[in-house]
């Protein structure tokens, strides 16, 4: 039996994000300023983005696969990097958490995401989220003399790691109905067998522990101590990234391999996404405490993003995408304000910023509406772009549980408006202004802007 | 009849220890109790002929992982318990969720219907030895996950350093 | 020969009791040890499953799992010793700095 060399064309943007992480590894021991790390590490992300559009393919047997869709959440996760890298650099100095291996770990846990987002196989699928995992996990406790961050990194854990045993339980029947792991194959085989209730059941059990990375119910309760305790930086890499990879898998799962069965699954998610969206926005109503106040409004974003899945063709399937991607950066704004403030945790913090630091509060203001859905911000495009591709598909009802939430979540994002126009400053807020900081802002406003205005850019 | 009879003993003492296993107040009760349970596994493992993946659990789980959790017990002198807010209220709700759940799982497993029947028979995995047909799937079929599983062993080592150095 | 069917029962039992396990215990080490309960007993349906479908993906799988289970291990006590150093810091003896 001889195995050819495997293509390796394919792969080309992983190997390279792992060697950079492997480089940037060595480069903490001779390098005393971070700073050239976080660089070394934006200049793989220029290098990634570089041969990622010449690496379409599928190789290594047909378990990976490398095509315009992973492309997509592949160019989402490198955003996310080069903002996170962008966020780290004076955050990190501040809080005293310097450590070198901070940015090859974001470089490994965003490997896994490119692995998750390409993998045509559950055995591929399932050790790329554990790479990611596991480097989130530690990216979370990095601030190791912060019992928060402690206690944040081990509750993260407990129920990942808890989350992945319920996925892997799943995959187990999965195999034992389709003799496979191979998605392509499952949906080959599940096709020519009619729909037992194991098969539900290693549904149920896929799709819960999918929606522990997405931060959807049932799963939600890691996220507002977790996004509270982890280093900001983190949080906001946490809160795109491992929530991108989860739906980009979630799409690849359930469109491939349980597409015949497409019935028996929509009601499992309808109902994972309508509790999601409960849970997030009317939770996040009481939060004094901005970071967890984001951390119940990601929850209640990854509920609107289900019912793009939910709608089940090629239209919701490309507006979850857009979705994502739109959040991503006026997610990522929102926490590099958070971070920008030399005290932002509280939502009280925000009180007068508006005549204090205005430039900053218009900023925030702009990231809120965004949040918000209302136009001309992005965010509002991709909300659009979502309940269409859902009425499209037959599903209004569902359209209208999920405008009157989104209604409600106006009230919590504008009461930091609110705050931060309509209230007198208690005192100047202290700002802690960098280039690099400046930059994401930058990026990040302008995106958000540019997509509202021009939505093409994103769509088609 | 006689496999029969083993396997009932298995699943008996595995069923028995792996609620001795949750119920323990101290952890290391717990996890010798755990021993025991790999060693039963294993002695599965080569009922189902999989002689490798018995060396393999006693090796990893019993050898490694567990040897790990009595280093960290012992060096930390946890006995004290570092604990969390519980999931679930108390012991009689979680057995009446448990055994409900348990129902539901074995109602929908009996509606299993098994997959397409493959081509490792046993008398084709004994011609070739279980560690070399295992082996050489490991390395051209099953390559790429094998260096990804790489980077995750990477990982666990720098992760495991990063945190547990000494407070600065 | 014994059915397929036993050894999947007997792994869906394993799983739950790990499952009651991690659940109800505040242990953190017990619920980390009620984690690898649940991962072995997915090791025993796939192990079960890769011999009764003559096919080698399931025990592959189980190697994998392994290495994770591992390197699971390794990090969650880690974030575990970290904990406990911080604790004994500052002498606080209870998780209470955060509600859920």
């Amino acid at each position: 039996m001889n195995m050819p060399f495997p293509n390796l064309a394919p792969v080309t943007p992983e190997i390279i994000l792992s060697i950079a992480a492997m480089l940037l590894l060595l480069m903490e021991l001779v390098f005393k300023n971070k700073g050239v790390l976080a660089l070394a590490g934006l200049i793989a992300v220029a290098v990634t983005l570089y041969v990622l559009p010449s690496s379409f393919g599928t190789t290594f047997g047909g378990m990976f696969i490398s095509d315009s869709y992973s492309m997509y959440f592949k160019l989402i996760f490198m955003i996310n990097l080069a903002l996170t890298i962008l966020l780290s650099l004076k955050y990190l100095q501040r809080e005293k958490a310097e450590c070198g291996e901070y940015y090859s770990l974001l470089l490994f846990a965003t490997t896994g995401m490119m692995i998750m987002a390409s993998a045509r196989d559950f055995i591929v699928l399932y050790l790329g989220l554990e790479l990611m995992a596991l480097s989130t996990y530690v990216l979370a406790g990095i601030k190791r003399n912060d019992i928060k961050s402690n206690e944040a990194a081990l509750k993260y854990f407990l129920l990942g790691a808890f989350s992945s045993a319920l996925l892997l339980y799943g995959i187990s029947l999965l195999y034992g109905l389709t003799t496979t792991t191979d998605l392509y194959k499952i949906a080959a085989q599940l096709q020519q067998s009619e729909v037992s209730t194991t098969l539900l059941l290693s549904m149920i059990l896929i799709a819960v522990a999918f929606s522990f990375k997405i931060a959807a119910a049932p799963f939600h309760m890691w996220a507002p101590d977790v996004y509270e305790g982890a280093p900001t930086s983190i949080t906001a890499f946490m809160s795109v990234g491992p929530k991108a990879a989860g739906f980009a898998v979630i799409g690849r799962v359930f469109y491939v391999a349980f597409q015949n069965v497409q019935a028996d699954w929509t009601p499992i998610l309808i109902g994972i996404a309508i509790l999601t969206m409960a849970v997030g926005n009317i939770l996040a109503i009481a939060q004094t405490n901005i970071k967890r106040m984001l951390a119940y409004s990601s929850i209640a974003h990854a509920g609107y993003m289900l019912v793009g899945i939910i709608a089940g063709t090629a239209e919701g399937q490309q507006a979850m995408m857009t979705y994502m991607l739109i959040y991503a950066f006026m997610n990522m704004g929102a926490f590099a304000v958070v971070i920008m403030l030399e005290k932002g945790d509280e939502i009280k913090d925000y009180e007068g910023l508006a005549k204090t630091r205005p430039v900053i509060a218009a900023l925030m203001l702009v990231f809120m509406f965004s949040l918000t859905g209302i136009p001309p911000t992005a965010g509002f495009v991709g909300k659009f772009n979502i309940f269409m591709a859902a009425i499209n598909a037959g599903y209004v009802w569902l359209v209208v549980v999920a405008v009157i939430f989104s209604a409600i979540s106006a009230y919590y994002y504008l009461r930091v408006v609110m705050n931060m126009y309509m209230r007198e400053p208690a005192e100047t807020a202290a700002i802690n202004p960098s280039p690099s900081l400046g930059l994401a802002l930058v990026i990040s406003v302008v995106m958000v802007f540019v997509i509202g205005i021009i939505p093409s850019v994103v769509i088609g | 009849m006689l496999p029969k009879i083993f396997f009932g003993y298995f699943s008996i003492a595995m069923i028995f220890v792996s609620i001795l296993i949750i119920t323990r107040r101290n952890p290391i009760h717990s996890i010798l109790w755990m021993l025991v349970l790999f060693f039963h596994i294993a002695g599965l493992y080569l009922f189902l002929n999989a002689e490798f993946l018995a060396a393999v659990q006693m090796i990893l789980y019993a050898g490694a992982i567990l040897v790990l959790f009595l280093f960290v017990i012992m060096m930390l002198n946890l006995r004290k318990e570092v604990e969390v807010e519980r999931f679930l209220g108390e012991w009689p709700i979680a057995v009446f969720v448990g055994g409900a759940t348990l129902v539901l799982v074995i109602m929908a497993l009996t509606t299993l219907t098994q997959g397409p029947v493959g081509q490792y028979t046993v008398e084709a995995i004994q011609a070739e030895t279980h560690v070399k047909a295992l082996g050489k799937a490991l390395y051209t079929e099953y390559l790429y996950p094998f260096e990804i599983a790489s980077l995750i062993l990477l990982i666990a080592v720098v992760g495991a350093m990063v945190l547990a150095k000494k407070r600065t | 020969m014994v059915p397929l069917n036993w050894y999947i029962m007997l792994s869906a039992i394993i799983f739950i009791i790990g499952a009651v396990g991690f659940l109800i215990r505040r242990n953190i080490l017990i619920m980390l040890i009620s984690i690898e309960l649940m991962l072995n007993s997915v090791n025993i349906s796939f192990v079960a499953f890769s011999h009764y479908l003559q096919d080698l993906r399931g025990q592959i799988f189980v190697f994998f799992i392994i290495t994770v289970a591992a390197a699971e291990a390794a990090i969650g006590l880690a974030i575990l010793v970290s904990l406990f150093r911080n604790k004994v810091a500052i002498q606080t003896d209870q998780v209470t700095e955060m509600k859920g």
